[in-house]
């Protein structure tokens, strides 16, 4: 077996890993956080993906670019979702969080049906279709710019959460709920921040991946599957877990297309996920509760 | 006073003895009439596809040929009433929903594109004698597994791959092409599993000069085919031959100009994916110079150019060339059952079967002779032709007979288009 063509494989779920990785951190950050498992998250990258899709198609704006006018506007939905719907169900029994995520996911992507109907929308950035050259490594260009965007991103994540007044208290609420209220802390509104900012992540993702795939409805819920897959994996809640998670998924998926079938690559995160259920449930990085 | 009551209606009295007869006789009597009526009445058809879900693309494409065939069949004498029903891509979807349609009065089914859901739709209709009348759908054990209610107007996935490789031999000939090796690369759903297992049966045997190096077989549904493009990139056949759904051809094509890999031609053996619309669209000129062999309209005969007329009416911003595969199928599945109620005269599921099943169209829309059904309710005759993507227009390259362009193998190298 040629070294150079596993080298490239390995290359490539190490990129699409990292895109993973962000789109998973939402889903962490909100849940380690705000404790409610946000079922509509693969729903909320398909919208980010049409969404740079559209400001590609009509003002040219390349999804590298468009991803931070993205990410401040799903901060808004996100704050605003969890203020006005999210937080009368924190607290509430988990079927009832259940439903009404769902429900909202179904109401997504029928709208996304309704409006763009069910045919995959492709953006065709002058640099789709290019390739580096290193050696005999071919690596794609948009496949690169996706994972270091996913990387600046997250590493922006967590600064604010590390360095930041507004990062130390919603770390705080996360640690302690109760110590966090004695000391005076407004835990509905640091929840909406959150929940804002793991929408952000989401729409960064979802902008990122319309560069490396087509936007469809019909991928929200592999998104949000894979989502889960990842967290659980990397340790709910863990930042840094989702992230090596993402690339231990993008690699090994592509390690078991290659070596097997590509046909078989989704049961061996499938695979991953129990292993880690069984021999640390609380996943690569989560803390043991 | 209740005892009484029930002693009343339990007895058998003379007079209701004479009442009952007439009623049978009235009955008897008028049942010509009937036959008569259901001649003159609409038959109600349901029409079961893939509109929503990942089939979507080729399932809207029939739904059109059905939305426009009403009319071309009401021009040639047939009278149809259609119910549109989505099976969402999802083989439990179309039989929950064919077992509605029955219930809701539908005399016959026709879909489903999707051999899964087909499969799911035949159980239905077998149990309840409704006739169904397959448009497209390839998998073999449709018509192998001894369904009285259904008849298929599309060919097997052996019949697909042996026309296809047939044309293949053809195509290598007539461009003199030398290609010693080839990777077939195939969708792991049911049609892309039985067009594997018809390879598998069917090419050592084919004639053909090259040698297949290694089937493959992916998730249709994956985000991208890169590791899968990489592992054919590895073992550079010479030829491409593959079986796709549109999205997954793209994806593939795509990363086959991302890692520069250029064979000297991508031939598709039968199978859709290269000449859907968000094909063209999603890849412009790098669309070009795919070739798949099927079954396609015969331009030349009087129903394709009414359905053609037709279909531009309503569907102003579709291209019938592009479309002409799918609501060609649908538009002659349709008129399969109106040719069938026409002549059986009967709304009644065993009649119209035995009128189905004695089917001799002469004058239809895909190329061949006329559509007939054997004692498994496959038509055997459907040929396929070669059509090489040009200029992003579907343009039949083979049998020279239907051609209007010659093939172009090898195709040109991905940054020689334009």
């Amino acid at each position: 077996m040629n070294l150079a063509i596993v080298l490239n494989v390995v290359i490539q779920g190490v990129l699409t890993g990292l895109v993973y990785g962000l789109m998973a951190l939402g889903l962490s950050v909100i849940f380690g956080v705000v404790r409610v498992v946000n079922f509509a998250h693969g729903e909320f990258a398909v919208v980010a993906m049409y969404a740079a899709y559209l400001l590609f198609v009509t003002l040219g704006l390349d999804p590298l670019i468009s991803l931070f006018p993205i990410a401040a506007a799903f901060f808004l939905v996100g704050f605003l979702l969890q203020a006005s719907l999210v937080n009368r169900f924190v607290g509430r029994s988990e079927h009832e969080q259940f439903i009404l995520l769902v429900g909202l996911a179904i109401i997504i992507v029928n709208g996304l049906l309704m409006i763009f109907g069910p045919d995959a929308r492709p953006t065709n950035l002058p640099y789709s279709f290019d390739s580096y050259l290193l050696g005999p490594l071919f690596i794609d260009k948009a496949r690169v710019y996706a994972a270091i965007g996913a990387l600046v991103v997250s590493a922006a994540l967590f600064a604010f959460f590390r360095y930041t007044t507004i990062g130390t208290a919603i770390r705080a609420c996360a640690d302690n709920l109760t110590g966090a209220a004695v000391v005076g802390l407004n835990v509905k509104r640091l929840y909406a921040l959150t929940f804002g900012l793991g929408l952000a992540c989401v729409g960064a993702a979802g902008a990122l991946m319309v560069t490396i795939a087509d936007a469809s409805p019909l991928l929200a819920q592999a998104f949000t599957l894979l989502a889960f897959t990842i967290v659980i994996i990397g340790g709910l809640g863990s930042m840094t877990g989702a992230l090596v998670a993402g690339i231990l998924i993008g690699v090994s998926e592509a390690l078991a297309s290659f070596f097997l079938a590509p046909s078989m690559k989704s049961m061996f995160s499938f695979a991953l996920l129990v292993a880690v259920l069984v021999l640390r449930p609380q996943g690569l990085m989560g803390r043991r509760v | 006073m209740k005892r009484k009551s029930q002693s009343k209606t339990a007895r058998l009295t003379r007079r209701t003895f004479t009442i009952g007869l007439g009623a049978a006789g009235f009955v008897a009597g008028t049942a010509p009439f009937n036959i008569a009526r259901a001649q003159g009445a609409a038959l109600k058809i349901a029409v079961v596809l893939p509109r929503s879900g990942y089939l979507a693309p080729a399932g809207q494409s029939c739904h059109r040929g059905a939305l426009v065939a009403p009319k071309v069949l009401s021009d040639y004498g047939y009278k149809v009433e259609l119910v549109h029903i989505d099976c969402e891509s999802n083989a439990d979807v179309a039989r929950t929903q064919t077992e509605r349609a029955i219930n809701d009065g539908a005399q016959i089914i026709v879909g489903a594109f999707d051999s899964a859901s087909t499969l799911a739709m035949a159980q239905v209709c077998e149990q309840r004698k409704v006739p169904l009348v397959v448009n497209i759908g390839a998998a073999p054990q449709l018509t192998e597994q001894g369904y009285k209610f259904l008849v298929r107007n599309f060919p097997t996935g052996g019949m697909l791959v042996d026309n296809g490789l047939r044309l293949i031999k053809n195509l290598l000939d007539v461009t003199k092409l030398d290609a010693k090796t080839a990777v077939f690369l195939h969708a792991n759903d049911t049609f892309g599993t039985a067009q594997r297992a018809a390879m598998d049966r069917l090419f050592p045997n084919a004639g053909l000069p090259f040698r297949l190096l290694e089937s493959i077989a992916y998730d249709p549904k994956a985000q991208d085919l890169s590791v899968e493009v990489t592992k054919v990139r590895a073992l550079n056949p010479d030829l491409l031959l593959v079986v796709t759904r549109a999205a997954d051809a793209i994806k593939l094509v795509r990363d086959m100009v991302r890692q520069r890999f250029e064979p000297k031609g991508i031939i598709s053996p039968g199978s859709p994916g290269l000449y859907d619309e968000e094909f063209y669209q999603g890849l412009g000129p790098l669309s070009d110079y795919a070739i798949y062999n099927i079954p396609w309209a015969n331009p030349k005969a009087q129903m394709t150019q009414a359905l053609e007329a037709a279909f531009k009416s309503e569907n102003p911003k579709f291209r019938f060339p592009v479309e002409c595969f799918n609501v060609g199928f649908t538009f002659e599945a349709l008129l399969v059952a109106a040719a069938a109620h026409k002549r059986a005269g009967s709304t009644d599921g065993t009649e119209l079967m035995k009128a189905i099943r004695e089917t001799n169209i002469t004058d239809h829309v895909i190329i061949g002779p006329a559509i007939k059904f054997d004692e498994k309710g496959q038509n055997i005759g459907i040929p396929s032709a070669a059509v090489q993507n040009r200029d992003r227009t579907p343009t039949v390259t083979l049998p020279a007979e239907v051609a209007t362009a010659a093939p172009v193998l090898p195709m040109p190298g991905w940054q020689k288009r334009t």
